[in-house]
């Protein structure tokens, strides 16, 4: 994805919560243990989004993707979000 | 009742729907379509079953943002009948009119099965053809319909008694070997607090008819449209589910059987009209 001239590139990294069972990475987890990769202790199988959006400045651009976060990306209540920003 | 069905793009059991509300029920029914912005003065607003939008992000995630969602919303809070069934159902948790969420199920599979259901309360238009504590059997089908949410907000859940239904095995005790999809507390249904949003995860309209062997189902579909009937609290609708159970039927025949048990239900619903 391209930087956006005007706007933001950011990347959303989704993940079951810490305290919730995440049954496809326990079963990834698994796999890898038994094609011999001994040394693994745990798998979080999760979700990437590249968002690229326009903003009037990098503060809005944050509050829209908090929004974001919160009404569609994740839901709150079995995962987190986090934002790792891939412009400036 | 006037009845709207709304159809998402993957939605699948919306015909089913509408055939025991239009046919079994002989209730007023339509389609409402998912860009639509109006209920078309419906009274019930059905989710149907399916694979909105293939499941993408989140089983019904995207449903929940979709245009008539907004008409539903304010239906919903207006005290209108919403009922969500499985992905129906994710979809109202989804959009946040009932709580919780959903997983996948405990064992990773689809799961396409016959459960038992207990019913725990029947105060509700949705439960009030049932007894309370009565054992219900019903089809699953879903691959996420393991239910979520934190120990505080099952507590509220419970102490509100918006825990509806249940899974448990045939003799109504609930045994983790019958919570196939390993939902919190056995959940299998919930409604929201006032009582006129319910969403579970079994299917009653694959069971709605003496014909295909398993009239459970009708109960409740004939609570949305009508219960309690005019005049008639919770012992007479009882008295109408009530008796033996229907033998499977031999033949398929288009006509609703009106001898079994739901087809009694369904008469008298029928007959009924306001």
């Amino acid at each position: 994805m391209a930087r956006n001239e005007n706007g933001y590139l950011v990347r959303v990294l989704v993940y079951p919560r810490a305290e919730v069972l995440d049954p496809q990475g326990r079963a990834i987890e698994d796999a890898l243990g038994r094609i011999g990769f001994d040394g693994v202790e745990r798998v979080r199988a999760g979700k990437s989004f590249e968002v690229s959006l326009k903003a009037a400045s990098r503060a809005e651009a944050s509050e829209a993707i908090d929004r974001m976060c919160r009404q569609l990306l994740a839901n709150p209540i079995v995962e987190d979000c986090s934002v790792e920003w891939l412009s400036e | 009742m006037k009845c709207g069905i709304v159809v998402f793009p993957g939605s699948n059991c919306d015909h089913d729907v509408y055939h025991v509300l239009k046919r079994v029920l002989e209730q007023e029914a339509m389609f409402l379509w998912h860009q639509d912005t109006s209920l078309r003065e419906c009274d019930l607003v059905v989710l149907p079953g399916g694979f909105s939008y293939g499941d993408y992000l989140r089983a019904g995630s995207m449903a929940a943002h979709s245009p008539i969602m907004a008409a539903v919303r304010r239906h919903a809070e207006a005290g209108g009948r919403v009922l969500g069934i499985c992905n129906g159902f994710q979809m109202l948790l989804e959009a946040g009119l009932l709580p919780g969420a959903m997983r996948r199920n405990r064992n990773l599979r689809f799961l396409s099965v016959d459960v038992h259901l207990r019913v725990e309360r029947n105060d509700l238009v949705y439960s009030c053809g049932y007894r309370r504590g009565e054992v219900l059997r019903m089809p699953i089908a879903h691959a996420e319909g393991n239910y979520v949410d934190t120990d505080a907000a099952l507590d509220e859940l419970e102490r509100a008694g918006q825990v509806v239904f249940r899974y448990v095995d045939a003799d109504g005790s609930v045994a983790p070997a019958a919570n196939l999809n390993g939902s919190k507390r056995s959940i299998a249904g919930v409604c929201n607090a006032r009582g006129n949003v319910l969403g579970l995860m079994p299917h009653p309209e694959r069971c709605a008819e003496d014909v295909l062997g398993n009239g459970d189902g009708l109960a409740l579909l004939a609570g949305a449209v009508r219960g309690p009937l005019p005049g008639r609290g919770g012992d007479e609708w009882r008295a109408l589910v009530e008796g033996e159970r229907p033998a499977p039927a031999r033949r398929f025949d288009a006509t609703p059987d009106r001898g079994g048990r739901a087809g009694r239900l369904a008469a008298a619903v029928a007959g009924s009209k306001s």
